[in-house]
């Protein structure tokens, strides 16, 4: 989330797409009520079901799964056709007035450089004119054809109220119904939140649909504001946390990237990034990327980490490929190349798609440990349990070691919600049995692995037998310790850059936050985002003073909220080009003639002249990006493309199937149905229930008493069309896999007609599995295809197809 | 304004009336006071209060937790009550169907107790001792990682990889324990290595 859940008291639309915060996010979703009581504020909801979102939406509007990018590209062009746009904000904060190399082109559906062999793109002329200043070449008149907006006007032209309908199956009343409540919000002093989770990220696409809304809400100057924003509703309570601190193949902690084999030493890894201003006096923050990677690198090898070795930058694992996700691992291990695979807390047998191929994939392996409170599938995978997990054991010859894990109310520590909050939070019951914490189990294997090496010998030991970890029992790191770790501290005293006699943190002191790291090995930070957590004040985290001046929902002193305490990211953008609040009844900072003060911190330098430096203070530009250069692989502009599994084809580039850069391995595109198939007509797609929360709480019993069974849902329409009656047992299959269930048939959702035809859905909900409390059951990635998002790799679960027919139930 | 300390003392206040020491006072005759003895005792009189927050999703409610026994003691403690924290300012005190039921997830008859081993072949999992269980998962690492590491790549780069043995991180640890994984994961060169955050 760029704001917080408490912000959104402050908004005037509420825009759910890609997500169900009624029912996935129930005591988030209140901030919604809240704005709809107190603020008049509409709630508008885009899904293919009728969700209980829905229910309490004050619009909704229907769409097809996988179409998310052609009905925002179409809100964004009626958008701008209306002058529905905050022109200021546009002009100023965005990049909307750069030109772009001339060679840039789209074109049936492809951008310039594409290579269909290697499915990517060179991106050469992706990129900005850069004058003889050095500096991106602008035009603030926007007549340059050139110039990003013309670009985009352009790009989007083809989403018309007329092909988004045919797209999207979204009547074109319904849509600009839709489109005319969001261009509303283009007022300075109206302001509209997206609030969104995997109903977007899960699908070949997934990244440039959230881009999609994003560029919107720039259009209408929403970012940065009060009650605005682009808020990721993220599934779990700390998959922000785990993703800050860098739990990724690619990442370092705060979104620093591990080299790749092609960066050969400290030198060339920096020379990447440098992160030189495109504009006049921009802040360009990422220029501190040295110091906060090198006091990372001082965190994991301490006194091993020299400037004669570089901070130990060779001891860092440098990759072949862009990253080893778990789409990857599975690929791997199916292909016989993985000896081990430790999952913690991570149940991937139901998690990961294509279970057939994931059966096989765990089987290959030698060994498999599982760390978890609960009794997983994936640590059982092995075990025979008839139709639900049909193996047998004896051909199996993986040794698998299955770990107990304290949960949440036995473990200390914090956790990172949606709007960055890390809160802490104390254990308070004894765990069962032989139970222990994950810091245990993870100092028991690492001490023993460093003791073999010590020991031993072996290959390349020193980056493990220097490995800092000294803890006052390495047998079991407490959370304080390694939360002031995270945060970082003086190696030696830290003198003042303006007058070198002054010390400002003593050697040994906790830093006060990030701004005090330095590039030569004096200081040291774990996660330098998070610097600031826990410093000489104290646990950060720990903080409970619930006031909240002017009732604005920032609660500044509740826990602390990354970066800085800052509550709400791009908040210079909150106010005009003179660092007056474009809304004063939503004043967030100000600039008072010497420097930026208000409700939440800065996110600017705070003596930064407003007319001089830009609000987006990461990007080296100063403003915030419509046409993005190179950072995204499928295109600097978002543009519709079908599921790689889709009902129908590409209405505007018939010739593209799924997103022509996602990756694809071997042997999986020949398990994808075809377009508009005739085997698997329908399209599936796949969600979360109330009663419910991923594959935990059907080892609930209350949990268990009110959702007992797997079902999936269906339109009255497509049941009589296949003779299936309510409560009655289905098959439903797809070309990689089939399972069965009984049929919920429902009004909440409708067939779709697009372009002409139309398409059923059938909603599989995705909290079965055979242990735990609840009845056996299926889970939708017995169905799904095995491809991710190509940027993130995050797997396309909710768009795929299916077939479905009656079947007689089970024998009581 | 500290309102765990307000809480504290209305609940100390109301345990104490429920305790029996009012009673007379509010001047029960002899039937209610046999019918105030046949009534169960507020159950979370003499428990110890920990804040806590769900694991369920990222709106991360502040819950109190009831346990019979202080672990700040030294104590057993047993959780015997989980509710919404009134003063946490994103829930208020609500929680939804699932954090609601939150003490059965604590309770739930598959947590686990024991380290298990299912050993090749075999179709049933075995207790076996923590240290027996680390010790072979300590040399299964160890054997994978010196027969597989890649120290130079083909054009002598210095890449010190290891790919055959990779790590799946969760989605509801905490920061410390994200960051001691990271440790550990990272220092012994795994690239194979990834989170929750995708699906």
């Amino acid at each position: 989330m760029t704001n917080s859940w408490t912000d959104i008291r402050n908004t005037d639309l509420v825009v759910i797409m890609g997500g169900n915060a009624a029912e996935a996010h129930p005591c988030g979703f209140k901030w919604v009520t809240e704005a709809k009581a107190n603020r008049g504020a509409k709630l508008i909801v885009v899904d293919p079901r009728f969700t209980r979102s829905a229910s309490v939406a004050d619009f909704y509007a229907p769409i097809r799964q996988g179409s998310d990018i052609a009905f925002l590209l179409g809100v964004m062009n009626y958008c701008i056709k209306n002058d529905k746009v905050q022109w200021d904000y546009v002009k100023a904060f965005t990049n909307a007035a750069f030109i772009v190399k001339d060679g840039f082109e789209y074109k049936d559906g492809l951008f310039t450089g594409y290579d269909e062999t290697k499915r990517d793109y060179d991106k050469s002329t992706w990129n900005y004119v850069i004058g003889d200043d050095g500096y991106a070449v602008v035009d603030d008149t926007l007549t340059n054809p050139r110039c990003v907006w013309n670009l985009l006007k352009a790009h989007i032209s083809i989403y018309t109220p007329e092909m988004v309908e045919r797209i999207c199956g979204t009547p074109k009343e319904k849509f600009l119904k839709v489109a005319e409540m969001i261009s509303e919000c283009s007022t300075p002093t109206k302001t509209m939140t997206s609030m969104y989770a995997l109903g977007w990220t899960q699908h070949s696409k997934g990244s440039q649909n959230i881009r999609s809304m994003a560029m919107l809400q720039l259009v209408l100057g929403n970012i940065g504001v009060r009650g605005g924003g682009m808020n990721a509703l993220r599934g779990h309570s700390n998959i922000q946390g785990l993703t800050d601190v860098g739990l990724m193949s690619n990442l370092l902690p705060g979104y620093m990237t591990l080299p790749n084999e092609k960066e050969v030493d400290f030198d060339s890894y920096m020379s990447t990034r440098g992160f030189k201003p495109l504009r006049p006096n921009q802040t360009s923050y990422w220029q501190n990327y040295k110091k906060f990677f090198v006091s990372f690198l001082k965190t994991m090898w301490g006194a091993a980490a020299t400037p004669e070795n570089h901070f130990a930058y060779d001891w860092l694992p440098k990759l072949d490929v862009p990253g080893y996700d778990v789409l990857r691992a599975f690929e791997l291990m199916n292909q016989g190349k993985m000896t081990g695979y430790i999952c913690q807390g991570f149940n991937p047998l139901l998690a990961a798609p294509n279970r057939t191929k994931l059966t096989a994939s765990l089987s290959k392996l030698k060994f498999l440990v599982t760390m978890d409170p609960l009794d997983t599938e994936t640590s059982r995978f092995w075990e025979n349990h008839g139709e639900f997990n049909d193996v047998d054991p004896s051909q199996i010859q993986t040794e698998v070691y299955q770990l107990p894990s304290t949960c949440f109310a036995e473990d200390e520590g914090s956790l990172t919600n949606s709007g960055r909050w890390l809160q802490w939070h104390w254990p308070g019951g004894t765990a069962p049995g032989e139970a222990k914490t994950d810091n245990w189990i993870m100092a028991q294997i690492y001490t023993r692995l460093r003791d073999l090496y010590r020991k031993e010998g072996g290959a390349f030991p020193d980056p493990i037998v220097n490995l800092d970890w000294s803890y006052a029992d390495p047998g079991e790191p407490t959370a304080e310790e390694l939360a002031k770790e995270l945060n970082g501290k003086a190696l030696t005293p830290l003198m003042d850059p303006t007058d070198p006699t002054k010390v400002v943190v003593e050697a040994g002191k906790l830093v006060p936050s990030f701004a005090a790291l330095r590039d030569d090995g004096s200081t040291t930070s774990g996660c330098w985002i998070y610097s600031g957590c826990f410093n000489e004040n104290g646990n950060n985290m720990a903080r409970r003073d619930t006031s909240d001046p002017d009732e604005t929902g920032a609660y500044s002193k509740w826990a602390f909220s990354w970066p800085v305490n800052r509550r709400i990211l791009y908040n210079r953008a909150s106010a005009d080009l003179n660092g007056k609040a474009w809304d004063p009844s939503r004043k967030l900072i100000e600039w008072d003639g010497q420097k930026w003060s208000g409700y939440d911190v800065p996110d600017i330098a705070p003596t930064a002249k407003p007319q001089d430096v830009g609000p987006f203070i990461m990007n080296a530009e100063g403003v915030s990006r419509l046409f993005v250069v190179g950072m995204m692989r499928d295109g600097p502009f978002p543009s519709h493309y079908e599921p790689f599994e889709s009902p129908v084809t590409n209405l505007i580039a018939p010739k593209i199937r799924g997103n022509p850069v996602a990756r694809v391995f071997k042997g999986d595109f020949a398990q994808f149905a075809e377009p508009a198939s005739q085997e698997f007509p329908y399209a599936a797609t796949s969600y979360r229930l109330t009663e419910h929360f991923h594959y935990w709480t059907k080892h609930v019993w209350v949990n268990a008493v009110l959702q007992p069974e797997f079902f999936v849902e269906i339109s009255e329409e497509l049941a009589k069309e296949k003779g299936i009656v309510k409560g009655g047992w289905v098959r439903v299959w797809s070309k990689r896999g089939s399972i069965k269930a009984k049929a919920v048939v429902t009004k909440r959702i409708k067939p779709l007609i697009c372009d002409g035809k139309p398409v059923h859905v059938v909603g599989i909900p995705l909290h079965w599995g055979f242990t735990g409390a609840a009845k056996k059951g299926f889970g939708p990635n017995s169905l799904t295809p095995f491809v991710g998002d190509a940027n993130i790799e995050t797997p396309e679960y909710k768009a795929f197809l299916v077939n479905i027919e009656p079947i007689a139930g089970p024998v009581a | 304004m500290n309102m765990e300390l307000s809480r504290r003392q209305f609940l100390a206040a109301t345990g104490a009336g429920v305790a029996g020491t009012a009673l007379g006072a509010f001047g029960f005759g002899e039937i209610e006071a046999a019918h105030a003895e046949a009534i169960r005792a507020f159950k979370l009189v003499n428990t110890t209060e920990t804040r806590n927050t769900c694991p369920y999703c990222s709106v991360a409610c502040g819950i109190i937790m009831y346990s019979k026994g202080d672990l700040k003691k030294g104590e057993k403690a047993e959780i015997v009550h989980i509710e919404g924290d009134t003063d946490h300012p994103t829930n208020r005190g609500t929680l939804c169907p699932k954090g609601a039921a939150l003490l059965d997830f604590v309770k739930a008859e598959t947590r686990l107790k024991y380290p298990m081993v299912r050993k090749p072949g075999s179709d049933k999992f075995e207790r076996i001792s923590w240290n027996d269980a680390l010790d072979r998962i300590a040399r299964l690492m160890k054997d994978d990682r010196d027969g597989n590491f890649v120290q130079k790549n083909n054009d002598g780069v210095t890449v010190n990889r290891w790919t055959t043995t990779g790590f799946l991180a969760a989605s509801a640890t905490t920061n410390e324990t994200a960051f001691a994984t990271y440790k550990v994961v990272r220092s012994a060169g795994m690239l194979v290595f990834d989170n929750q955050a995708r699906v």
